[in-house]
């Protein structure tokens, strides 16, 4: 009887597994088998395809560091204390999630556009968002930020109390505690959220053309120029689209192994489930 | 047959709850919903769906087996396409047409007093992409523009260096000018309805300047109930439909030859 329960359950767990893997693979296998392999090494070679790819790496490392460094200490106070408001500020930073991307770029202009409502402050600063490099970076780590605070936040709570406990003992001050203890013992939680939030920058699409537009070489990232040679020419979309994955890949795989840690980008969440 | 059968059978036969689904172009959405519930109104028991979308998004959706039974398109080309790939029942018969227009925020942070003014260096002009086609329409005004008495022959080249935006639908443009980040942009006249209207000033293109739209419409070859989807074609073309879309900026079609 047990032993039929084993069996069935075994295939329910293979069935599920499978049917995930064939919903999430088989796009990607399309996406392969559709793109002529000429195509792809003929947009390899097109000034404004390598502009766009140059963009998007430059503005996603940009936004990833804009989002370790503001959300390091956000995800450290989540983890470690309670404070009146904490509630609001849990729900604050999951919002970009369930936020239409293109509703997130409409809201980041009458934030932070010229006629927003810090466009006066920031036009004082000198600084200029809408249409700008540094908008692209301010849309992406706007949507990208939750996936990092949210792995940060779990690697730093699975940090075993008692390993600060006892670096208190030894006198230790909590940044002290922290830079030494806390911070190796969830890094690879952390390296895994870094890399979550560069792979959602890398693809954003539109927060980025609605608040930061859409021009060569300035604002147009690889998912625009996908979006834009979908209007014409189904080939080229499939090819740069492929090329857009293909360095995905190969960054996740190389920050990946560089942690020897966590066996995906879901390590942190995991973790902390435990 | 003789031609009372069906109109006697129609009248004959209580209406089965029906669906008839439209795909039309973005350009419509006001227009064509106040006629889906006219029309609803008039065949009790019938729902109209709609699927507004870019025309061309729409004839990959058709390609790709969605099922509809009327197609409106905002230019003849993607309806060529459509009745290229066997996707058409019937010849399409143009309904409306449409126009550029330039707008300006109300508050015109540019001073932008008269077409000239777009390529004064430094302004922001946001544009749909040249992929779109209202983004080909833009370019095309800025080239009869040019050749026009009063504009410099570089008046495109130079309206062109200001762009800060190449737009993915023209409804974004609208979007940027009306939040005022933009300091103008084209668009089509049906984008500037009563909402827009208030938050955007319009500078006018000569009439023999300007690039116009013909809106095709046609009944698909899937379609279900083609006693519905030839009803709410009619309407679309009637005197009363007519209006409608006027009231939403679109422009009469030309007459039929």
């Amino acid at each position: 009887m047990t032993s039929l329960r084993g069996v069935l359950l075994r295939a329910v767990v293979a069935l599920a597994a499978a049917g995930l893997l064939v919903l999430l693979g088989l796009p990607l296998a399309a996406l392969v088998l559709r793109t002529p392999a000429g195509e792809l090494w003929h947009r390899l070679r097109d000034p404004l395809v390598l502009d766009a790819l140059r963009l998007s790496l430059v503005t996603s490392a940009g936004a990833t560091v804009v989002v370790v460094a503001l959300g390091l200490p956000v995800a450290y106070l989540l983890a470690t204390r309670s404070f009146p408001g904490k509630r609001a500020v849990e729900v604050l930073i999951d919002l970009p999630l369930v936020l239409p991307p293109t509703v997130a770029g409409v809201a980041l202009l009458a934030a932070f556009g010229r006629a927003g409502l810090a466009g006066g402050a920031l036009h004082a600063l000198g600084i200029s968002l809408p249409f700008t490099t540094l908008g692209v970076v301010v849309a992406q780590a706007f949507i990208a930020a939750p996936f990092f605070v949210g792995a940060a936040r779990a690697g730093l709570a699975d940090v075993d109390r008692r390993y600060l406990d006892v670096a208190a003992t030894l006198r230790s001050t909590p940044a002290r505690s922290f830079a030494r203890v806390m911070l190796p013992l969830a890094l690879p939680a952390l390296l895994a959220g870094a890399a979550m939030s560069w792979a959602r920058a890398l693809g954003e699409f539109g927060a980025t053309i609605t608040f930061a537009g859409n021009l060569p070489g300035v604002t147009r990232t690889m998912p625009l120029e996908v979006y834009l040679a979908l209007q014409n020419d189904l080939d080229a979309a499939l090819a740069l689209a492929l090329l857009l994955v293909a360095v995905s890949v190969v960054v996740l795989v190389v920050v990946r192994s560089g942690t020897g840690g966590p066996t995906s980008l879901g390590a942190g969440a995991r973790r902390a489930a435990r | 047959m003789k031609p009372w059968l069906p109109v006697a059978l129609a009248l004959a036969l209580p209406a089965p709850p029906a669906t008839l689904t439209v795909f039309a172009a973005a350009s419509l959405t006001g227009a064509f919903t106040e006629l889906g519930r006219t029309l609803e109104a008039r065949r009790p028991g019938l729902t109209v769906r709609f699927n507004f979308a870019g025309s061309n998004q729409l004839v990959a959706q058709l390609e790709q087996g969605a099922h509809a039974d009327v197609f409106a398109s905002a230019d003849e080309r993607w309806m060529r396409m459509a009745v290229e790939r066997g996707l058409v029942a019937g010849s399409p018969a143009v309904f409306a047409r449409n126009e550029m227009v330039v707008l300006v925020p109300a508050a015109n942070p540019a001073r932008i007093a008269r077409l000239q003014d777009l390529a004064r260096p430094g302004l922001k002009l946001v544009l749909a992409a040249e992929a779109v086609p209202a983004g080909k329409y833009s370019r095309q005004v800025f080239a009869n523009l040019a050749a026009a008495p009063g504009f410099p022959a570089d008046f495109a080249a130079r309206a062109l260096a200001n762009l800060a935006s190449e737009e993915e639908n023209v409804k974004a443009v609208v979007v940027k000018v009306q939040l005022g980040e933009a300091d103008a942009g084209l668009a089509y006249r049906s984008d500037v309805g009563p909402a827009v209207a208030a938050r955007v000033r319009l500078l006018e293109i000569p009439k023999d300047r300007n690039v116009t739209a013909d809106y095709p419409i046609a009944m698909l070859a899937g379609a279900g109930d083609t006693a519905a989807a030839r009803a709410f074609i009619d309407l679309v073309l009637s005197e009363e439909g007519r209006q409608v879309l006027r009231r939403q900026g679109l422009l009469p079609a030309p007459p039929v030859p």
